[in-house]
Formats: structure tokens, sequence, C-alpha cells
């Protein structure tokens, strides 16, 4: 079981001191925070994606790629990637540099944003945010999985013989969790190719996530990747401790009731009865934590939200050891308490290429010499016997035609 | 023959409030006109003000308080809606409209309804064709062509056709109403036609039909 944290990169006003950081402070401050990540001994890092104050991150794999240089074992992944308004072309090239340059140490989760105008901003039509996220994905899968593709579909100029370059690291595509709040569609896409699912579970009741999961585990086993209790789940949640509760209470308060979600809503005692957000001691986060399996069964990944709402760097850093010190090492001897032996571990890039090429050798994609363009020949790659035929179901046959090849006749 | 579910909203702000009145009237009537007709109806009733806070919240956060998802599955699951809102400023309720507002855009598809307002004076009574009808239609239920306005003065009227301004008596207007209302929820199986999202015996099929690569 994994154990992480994730971040919107938004820049708030401490309501404590009146304060709003400046964007290079939150920056660096969110470096200092996946760094420290890695010190505690938690496993992933997960950064959103957002074009609009007051947020910061508009360009993830940049980010992520210094915090790879940075850090040696922290998995990194994102929260979201907008599927929906980013080009799956630039999407495929950004991951696999970024599983390049961090040595396989990232994954990506895939949503379809929620700030209205990126879609015009990015020229494409909100109406079609779930067909966009559709076919988008599939092209994405595509591009990993097969080094020449010819392509066509409603929202992106075709493609006639394109390669992503560079090839996925040894041959193997990141792994991929798709999140949604409240999208039956989404469950079923993550299913369908037997990727992963994340609930955000933050802003709504557990029971809504507990429906979702269990619409999502049951469509994975329907299309045939496994029984329902191996399909790959991970989950949100929101943390605030301290060492006794009242003090996390008191402390909390403040950036609740000022935040930019849920401020001047709800009483944090109603938010905290009705969604997952625990405020209070170590003690009460694992109990709290522990009982998300409950209603979800044995999951993979955890991600809690620590660093919001204007919350100073400080306080956040506290969180993070307070999580690395007292909170994970219980919860990792727990939830291995008890854990069916066919629930698998969330998939790494080592199991993944496992998974892929048992005891050969993984692919290492070598490029012809140039010729110009890929279209006069099956593959612009040497190795292309290698590909990999481990193509999760629901994707497309791997191919390595081109427009004038034996693909032209398919 | 399984009982018709009837919803009742009322949105009046005072307790007790003539709008709440309205709509018992509105609803009683109804159930005994189906009930004439040998069809058993059982109606729910929710007064908004008791979920004021929760539409607040609803409209801030995205998702409904338990006490308030508990009003909005039972419209979304009904068979006939009575929908009750006093008349501010020449229009419904602020309340009335945020109820609106967190109601699914889906979950009124086909539902007949049932318009009923109240007001310090007739003159307010179109209100429910230019300001309340059109949110009905919008949103594809289907809200029966007799409204029932209720002044304060209809409250004091003896009953008797052709009093006053020459407009039939607040009871027979109820009546006339709750007929046409009768008359729409007698026919539907919409209750029974309801689906959810997440049920699990849900198609074998692939749920996206078609933009997921089969």
């Amino acid at each position: 079981m994994q154990f992480g944290i994730f971040t919107v990169s938004d820049i708030t006003e401490d309501p404590t001191t009146g304060r709003t950081p400046t964007e290079a402070e939150r920056i660096q401050a969110t470096l200092t925070i996946a760094k420290h990540a890695e010190e505690v001994g938690l496993d992933v890092f997960a950064l959103g994606e957002h074009h609009n104050p007051p947020f910061w991150s508009s360009s993830p794999t940049t980010t992520l790629a210094y915090i790879a240089g940075q850090t040696s074992t922290l998995q990194l992944t994102t929260a979201t990637t907008l599927i929906t308004t980013n080009d799956p072309v630039k999407i495929a090239e950004d991951f696999a540099m970024l599983q390049h340059v961090s040595g396989g140490r990232v994954d990506l989760m895939l949503g379809r944003g929620n700030t209205g105008p990126v879609y015009p901003w990015f020229g494409k039509d909100i109406r079609q945010g779930l067909p966009l996220a559709m076919e988008n994905y599939e092209l994405l899968h595509r591009l990993w999985r097969e080094d020449v593709v010819d392509w066509q579909g409603r929202f992106r100029t075709p493609l006639q013989g394109f390669t992503s370059t560079p090839r996925p690291l040894d041959g193997v595509p990141p792994f991929v969790w798709h999140g949604s709040i409240r999208t039956p569609e989404v469950a079923e896409q993550a299913a369908s190719y037997g990727d992963g699912f994340f609930a955000n579970h933050i802003f709504w009741p557990a029971s809504h996530t507990q429906r979702m999961i269990a619409l999502y585990r049951q469509r994975f086993e329907h299309h045939g990747h496994g029984t329902a209790a191996q399909a790959i789940v991970g989950l949100g949640g929101q943390v605030f401790m301290r060492k006794n509760s009242q003090d996390a209470v008191r402390d909390f308060r403040p950036y609740f009731d000022n935040a930019p979600v849920y401020g001047h809503g709800p009483s944090l005692e109603d938010f905290t009865q009705q969604t997952p957000l625990t405020v209070g001691s170590p003690q009460e986060v694992i109990d709290k934590t522990l009982g998300f399996r409950d209603y979800v069964g044995d999951y993979q990944r955890q991600l809690w939200l620590i660093d919001h709402a204007g919350l100073p760097l400080k306080t956040v850093l506290e969180q993070l050891d307070l999580l690395g010190e007292e909170v994970v090492p219980v919860l990792r001897r727990e939830f291995a308490e008890n854990r069916p032996a066919e629930v698998p571990d969330a998939p790494t890039h080592a199991s993944l290429v496992a998974a892929t090429y048992g005891d050969e050798a993984p692919r290492q994609a070598t490029p012809k010499a140039n010729r110009g363009d890929n279209l006069a020949g099956p593959s612009p790659y040497q190795d292309a016997k290698a590909t990999p035929a481990a193509a999760p179901a629901g994707s497309a046959p791997v191919k390595t035609g081109s427009a004038f090849g034996p693909a032209a006749t398919r | 023959m399984t009982a018709k579910r009837i919803v009742v909203v009322s949105s009046g702000l005072s307790t007790p409030s003539s709008t709440r009145q309205l709509a018992d009237r509105l609803a009683a009537d109804a159930v005994s006109i189906l009930a004439g007709r040998g069809v058993e109806a059982e109606v729910q009733t929710f007064e908004l003000r008791d979920l004021a806070h929760d539409i607040t919240n609803n409209l801030l956060l995205g998702f409904a308080p338990p006490k308030l998802e508990a009003a909005l599955d039972a419209v979304a699951a009904a068979d006939g809606l009575i929908a009750v809102t006093p008349i501010f400023t020449t229009s419904y309720a602020g309340l009335f409209k945020s109820f609106i507002d967190v109601v699914d855009t889906q979950a009124l598809t086909d539902l007949p309804v049932l318009i009923g307002a109240t007001g310090g004076t007739p003159r307010h009574s179109l209100a429910i064709d230019y300001a309340i009808r059109p949110l009905f239609t919008y949103l594809h239920a289907q809200p029966v062509t007799t409204g029932v306005y209720a002044a304060t003065s209809d409250w004091g009227g003896t009953g008797a056709a052709g009093e006053g301004d020459g407009v039939r008596s607040l009871p027979d207007r109820i009546y006339r109403g709750a007929k046409d209302f009768a008359d729409l929820v007698e026919r539907t199986d919409r209750s029974s036609l309801v689906r959810d999202p997440f049920a699990l015996e849900g198609p074998s099929g692939h749920l996206i039909g078609g933009l997921a690569g089969e």
C-alpha cells in the first residue's frame, strides 16, 4: 500500500495573518514539501494542474521533473492531468520524458478539470467534456503502445505515421489512474482499460465514494482484468493533526472557515461528520483512515491533502512529520493485516516491467537512422519486433503499421 | 398495484405558513381524486425552511447533506410533484429557486408538476406562468396547465363561486388543479423507471457506448 500527499497548488491568504504568499514562495514551498515527503518516508507526491490564478501549477511535468532530480524513491504523479484540454500527443511525450528522467518513478491521474473557462482557453468545448476525455485517452493509450500511429477522431487533427518520442521507458507506459468525483462513466473508462481509479474522497460523503468504487470494481471484473478485489483503487483524504485533538480543531478552524472550497459553508463539525476530513490527533487519523477499508475494500493508494487553504509551510512540514512518524507506520502495519493475497499492490514501473517481460530484458527502443519521415517503412525503430505484446484488453491490438504499409489496408 | 408517490415541496418561510396550507390542500384533493379512481397514492412533504442551511451548503460544496439528499431522492423518484412557493418581489422565493438549482438537471424529466403560489395580493398571480412554469418546462417536467394562486384575501372568501372579481373560488381552483395533476399522475409509471447510474445490476455491455474503444 502506498501513502502520500497531493496538492492543488492554490495560493491562498493565511487567514490568521492576512498575508498571501507570492507565487515564488509557494512554488519553493511546494518543492520543499515534496522533498520532505520523501524524507519522512511517504511514497507518493501528486501535483494538480490549473491554468488560472490563484493557482500556480500550469506545467506539472516541469515541476515533477525537478522534484525527481531532488529525490530518489518518491513516486511522482498528478492530481489531475487534464485529459480534456491537453493534447494527448503532448501528454504522451511529456510523461514518457518524465519516466526517463525519473527512472520510472512516475504515473499519472487523468481528470476532466473543474474550471469551465479552461476549455475555451485551450480551444475546446466544455459541453464535449466527457467525449473529449474518452477520445483523448484512447489516443494517448495507443501512442504509448504503438510505435507508429495512424489515427482520426472528432476533436484533434488526424495523425498519419506519427511516433510519440521518446518511447516509454523500457517499453512500459506509465500506469494511469482515472480520477472523478461523481461521474460513473469515468469509473467505467478506468475499468474497461484495466487502469486504476482514484476517488477524490474529499468533498463528498463517504457513501458516494463507496458507490463509485463498487461500480468501478464490478466493471473491472466485467471487462476481464481480474476479480473485483484486484481492481486498483486510490483514495484522497484530508487531515489536520496536532498531538491532541482540541489543538488540532482550534488551529485548523480559521483555515477551514475561510478555505476556498468549503469556507463560509458548513461548520467544521458538520463537514467532518459528513466527509472523510479528519481534524484531530494522529490516532484519530489512523482510526478514520483504517475505516476507509470498510467501505471501499482493500486498496492501493492513500493520498492526503495537507497544504491548502493558506496553511503556512512550517505547519505543513509538521503535518508531514506526524504522518511519517506516527500515522503511516501504523497504517502500513494495520492495512497489511488480513489483506487477502490476491489483492495486488499499486503498480510501479518495476512491477509493470516484470509483468510485461517476465525474466526477459525489457525493450530498449533504438531508432533507425533518420530518413526524414516515418512513412516509408514499417517502423522507425530497429527493435520494433520487441514491442511488448501485453497491451491490456480493451485497447486496440498493437500495430506497427504506416499509412503506406500493411496498416493502410486495415 | 404499488402506490403512486407524490412529493410536496413547500417553501413558505413562516410557521404556520399559508404556503404549506395551500400545498396540503392541493395534496389532499389529489389523493382523494386518485382514491376515487381506485389509485392509491402516498404523500411525502418537505418544508424547504427545514432544509435551508443544507441547500446553501449544497450550493457551496456540490453535494447534499443527508437530510437534503433524502428530499432530492424523493423528488427524483416521484410520480408527481406539488411545488408551492410564496411570491416575493414578482417571482418565486429565493429559497425555492435555490432548491430547484440543486436538483439534478435530469431528475425532473417527465415528472407531472402541480404549481401553487401564495402572495399578499392577487396582482401577482401570473407569476406562476411567467416565472415558475418556465423552470419546470426547461427541466422537461410536465407542469399541469392549471396553476393555483392563493392571495391572502382568498383565505377569507366564502368559497362561493362568483364571489369578488368573478374568479372561481380557491377551493374550486384547488380542485381543478388537483384533478389536472391526478390525470397525469394516474397515467405515469415514472417512479418505476427511474434509473440509478451506480446500480450494479446494469446492462452487461459497455456503459459508455462506442467511446472507449468498443
